[in-house]
């Protein structure tokens, strides 16, 4: 062949995947991500020259194993990381090849991507997770180390583009489940004319040993997981501006 | 007849024949859980005594009471009630609640263990009697058996064979005495005496005929038993409240006179489902009164006792009885056989709570009705008490009226019965083959005496190739022993009322398994993978490896090791096949081991997998502990493939997974679930035992049992009462694969 085939850099699959989008998922996690988030829990992800490579084929045929399971329960592909737009051209091929064979393709991103680099990719994407770590600038900045600037640019384009957002926003006490936090967030969450379901995620520190794991201290260490009592009202008070499609 | 008045007519009136009254009868449910009531009032006070004799039970070391003196036959005890006024459904093996009987057919030395154990003594005159006047089967095999036999037992290389307990695995079509009442039925085989009127009677005649007298006279004092409670069952049933008695008391006629292993009921919630459909039209009884019927029911069902040894304990943990109810399926015209009565059985165990028993066993079809479905996914997430089985594979072999014995053996209903044979140690057999047939533990040559290996690292041909001279040892040994065996239970054991619910002419199968696949799969991957070291004691046997490198392990989806497990299942089911079998019986073969896997696991030695001397085996076909790391869908992968034609006798597969990594909410986890068994049957998978449970809850129930009195998990083809497990057995579980993420 005289072309180059597109390869992917990744950290590993989970064939049962039932938390990143709808039905049983086929979730690949991506080597690489631009953010440092103080809570990250798939920390061994940040190395953009870790993992393994793949070409897209071969995680058709990983994929294809699975198939009557995806097919049985409405699910589908859910590409995650890391932060899967750093190899934008590598999911849109896998992408590309979901959709030959009719497989539901979800896109879990920060959204801290440059939208020229992502826009085939979302012609492609069936459903983004758009999670949104903090709507204060400040705060995001804190946070991940990077501004959020470029991520409400990213969610206001596909609310353009009408391509169906779930947004999930970690709740970590002390970090983002103040009032003031949240109705920031509901706000911007205001402005999208594609959100389609609002998940909160109870920040959880079972992800901490992979920090120690690389012989690196984890910054949480000590924050308590929210109550289910936080949890709900996280949520109403994100529903506030919610606006279903 | 009054009895049949608004059923459809057919073949079924002028012959026995069940399914096709079913068939013409019946009404499809495709609706949802929504028509469902709770318990009645008697119903839950009647728990609520059965749950105090239970806990009364459990705190006097597992056994309430023995009736020491009374040899149980049907009509041996006088009635017995639990509370006569609060009982919709009569009858108990004697006349007190799980007061045991004695069964002294099979084996007087296992009565007087049974008893021993929970300090009773057999009265004197029993004991007298059969070991000086009456064989008994125990006895008859014992007489027979050859020393090559009695060797390869001790080694544990074939074991748990029912050479001292009841075989069971024979479901009457209890259907048959509510459908047509007893008189029906006796007419029928005494019309099948004249068929066996020959010029030449030979020894299968005879034998054939007896047996037929034998029945004759079982069904007759079913009458006198049910006669004793004040009722008359010569004549069909008339209503639903008589169908579900009618049909009770058969069950209880058999388990009267045979404690065999496994006392499944077979497939009984659609056919009583016409009498109840019958009676809601007719305005006789309500929705909440047909709930009744089948909570009082499965009652009596999770009483059932039987007196066990403490080595059948070992073998077969948390006395279980494997009173099998078979749910659903599809019928060969494409209409689902889920009639209300589906989710009525189903929803006792919400109306009483979890149990073990009955064992309650769904035959999934990917075309089974999404309301069906959902609710059983809800079940077992909520209790952890069902299992599942292909009805899309077990249909086209075995019709749409075949039910499950026992864990996983299917069975046309009626028609057909199994002679039950354990299991044959395949590791061992494994090690036998290295060492040159000597034991790996004695060194004492157990298997015909030849070369032992002696290469330094271990070849995967050269390995092969012994294995294969000692399975052809072992298949031909192993089929010898169940003859034998089966042939003094027929003789000495014979399940006469049982076997009266059935047709004349049954098709039966020599049911084999073997237990150990995973590690054979395992060590044949090592040693072809990575490279084995053997080493040798001072007696040159080979007693420890050492594995360098990794290799491709049994259930991760991985064709490079889940293909050696199928072509050792084929390898030794051909072998099977080329024996000449008692009773010209259909050779089969199960991958299950029920909890014998922690027993066989302790007379097994290191294995070239690098699993050490005394670990359990894995259960039936699951992969070793901790090995399956591909996650959940990657197991039920190599599970699917191990074909079933090569194991009609089943393929268990046990899974445990936590109610998170179902999905965040209940509805999501319905969905997934439903899913995951939807896709696992549609590859070929047979069985599946489904477990929804956190860790921190078992290990908080061995701790604390008195928390947990109905706490129930699925272990190998059947459920158990956790607390009831031995400590090992508990570990055993908590130690197998939980499946979740992060």
């Amino acid at each position: 062949m005289d072309f180059i085939m597109v390869k992917g850099r990744i950290h590993s699959f989970e064939t049962f995947g039932t938390l990143d989008g709808p039905g049983i998922r086929f979730v690949i996690f991506m080597q690489g991500c631009p953010l440092r988030c103080l809570y990250c829990h798939n920390r061994d992800t940040w190395n953009a020259a870790g993992g393994r490579e793949y070409t897209a084929d071969e995680i058709i045929d990983e994929l294809k194993k699975y198939l009557s399971f995806i097919s049985f329960s409405g699910g589908g592909i859910t590409v995650t990381g890391g932060e899967p737009t750093l190899q934008a051209e590598f999911v849109t091929e896998v992408f590309k090849k979901c959709k030959e064979i009719e497989v539901h393709t979800a896109l879990d991103t920060s959204g801290f991507a440059d939208i020229e680099k992502v826009k085939e990719l979302l012609e492609y994407t069936d459903l983004i997770l758009l999670d949104i770590k903090q709507a204060s600038e400040e705060k995001h900045r804190m946070i991940t180390g990077v501004g959020n600037e470029k991520i409400k640019k990213f969610a206001l384009y596909t609310s353009e583009k009408g391509i169906p957002v779930w947004i999930r926003y970690v709740l970590v006490p002390g970090y983002t489940d103040s009032e003031e936090d949240l109705k920031l967030a509901a706000e911007f969450i205001g402005q999208l004319k594609n959100v389609k379901k609002i998940e909160v995620l109870p920040y959880h520190s079972m992800g901490a040993f992979k920090w120690e794991k690389l012989g690196e201290k984890y910054p949480l260490a000590g924050v308590k997981e929210p109550d289910p009592a936080q949890v709900k009202r996280a949520k109403m008070i994100l529903e506030s501006a919610f606006r279903p499609l | 007849m009054d009895a049949w008045r608004g059923f459809q007519r057919g073949n079924w009136c002028s012959e026995i024949d069940v399914r096709n009254f079913i068939q013409l009868n019946y009404t499809p449910y495709e609706g949802t859980e929504e028509f469902l009531e709770g318990p009645t009032e008697s119903t839950q006070e009647l728990w609520d005594k059965v749950s105090k004799l239970l806990e009364k039970e459990r705190k006097n070391g597992g056994v309430l009471d023995v009736d020491t003196h009374t040899i149980s036959t049907i009509t041996s005890h006088k009635p017995g009630y639990i509370d006569k006024k609060l009982e919709k459904i009569v009858g108990l093996q004697t006349d007190e609640p799980l007061k045991r009987a004695i069964m002294p057919f099979g084996g007087i030395r296992m009565v007087i263990k049974g008893c021993e154990a929970y300090g009773k003594k057999v009265d004197p005159d029993v004991v007298e009697i059969f070991t000086r006047h009456r064989k008994t089967h125990n006895e008859g095999v014992y007489n027979v058996y050859t020393p090559e036999m009695r060797k390869a037992k001790k080694a544990g290389i074939i074991t748990g064979l029912p050479d001292a307990y009841g075989r069971g695995r024979i479901i009457g079509d209890y259907r048959r005495v509510p459908l047509y009442g007893v008189d029906r039925l006796i007419e029928e085989k005494q019309q099948e005496m004249t068929y066996l009127e020959y010029d030449y009677i030979d020894a299968d005649t005879i034998r054939d005929r007896e047996e037929l007298n034998e029945q004759i006279k079982a069904l007759n004092e079913l009458k006198e038993m049910a006669k004793s409670y004040g009722f008359d069952i010569s004549v069909p049933a008339k209503d639903a409240q008589e169908a579900v008695q009618w049909l009770y008391f058969a069950y209880l006629g058999a388990i009267k006179e045979q404690n065999g292993a496994a006392m499944s009921i077979g497939r009984i919630s659609t056919f009583l489902d016409i009498y109840i459909e019958r009676d809601l039209k007719e305005g006789k009884i309500t929705e909440k009164e047909a709930q009744e019927l089948i909570d009082q029911l499965v009652i009596k069902l999770r009483i059932v006792r039987f007196l066990r040894t403490p080595e059948y304990e070992k073998l077969f943990s948390g006395d279980p009885t494997w009173v099998t109810e078979s749910v659903g399926g599809m019928g060969l015209d494409g209409r689902t056989l889920v009639t209300k009565s589906s989710f009525r059985m189903l929803n006792t165990l919400f109306n009483l709570g979890p149990a073990p028993e009955p064992n309650m066993t769904v035959l999934w079809s990917t075309r089974l009705p999404e309301g069906f479905k959902k609710f059983c996914a809800k079940v077992s997430i909520k209790t952890s008490s069902i299992q599942y089985e292909s009805d899309d594979i077990m249909r086209y072999h075995w019709g749409d009226d075949y039910g499950i014995a026992c864990c996983v053996s299917a069975m046309r209903i009626g028609k057909q019965m199994q002679f039950f044979g354990a299991r044959c140690n395949l590791a061992k057999a494994l090690l036998y083959a290295i060492n040159g047939g000597r034991d790996e533990i004695t060194g004492i040559q157990v298997a015909p005496k030849f070369a032992p290996v002696e290469t330094e690292y271990l070849d995967y041909d050269d390995v092969m190739e012994r294995f294969n001279m000692v399975l052809d040892w072992v298949a031909r040994l192993y089929i010898n022993t169940l003859n034998l065996i089966h042939f003094m239970h027929d003789k000495y054991a014979y399940e006469r009322l049982q076997m009266a619910l059935h047709d004349k002419d049954v098709f039966r199968t020599m049911a084999c398994g073997i237990a150990g696949l995973s590690v054979v799969a395992d060590s044949l991957s090592a040693i072809k993978y990575a490279k084995v070291k053997p080493i040798r004691n001072e007696n040159n046997l080979v007693v420890d490896y050492e594995v360098e490198g990794d290799y491709p392990k049994f259930g991760n989806n991985d064709d490079r090791v889940d293909s050696i497990a199928t072509d050792i299942v084929k390898l030794f089911m051909n072998k099977l096949r080329k024996q000449r079998t008692y009773r010209n019986s259909m050779p089969t073969l199960s991958i299950l081991t029920i909890t014998s896997n922690v027993v066989y696991g302790e007379k097994t030695g290191n294995t070239p997998d690098g699993r050490k001397a005394g670990e359990p085996l894995a259960p039936g076909a699951n992969p070793m502990h901790g090995r399956d790391i591909k996650g959940a869908l990657a197991v039920l992968n190599s599970i699917a493939k191990l074909p079933y034609e090569y194991a009609q006798d089943g393929i268990s597969y046990t899974f445990s997974i936590v109610p998170k990594a179902l999905g965040r909410d209940m509805e999501d986890r319905i969905n997934n679930l439903k899913a995951l068994l939807d896709g696992y049957f549609k590859q070929g998978g047979h069985h599946i035992n489904v477990n929804v449970f956190d860790k921190e809850l078992l290990l908080d129930a061995m701790e604390h049992p008195e928390k947990y009195p109905q706490l129930t998990i699925r272990v190998s083809g059947y459920a158990v009462n956790f607390i009831r497990l031995t400590r090992a057995q508990q570990l055993d579980v908590i130690n197998r694969t939980i499946h979740k993420h992060i």
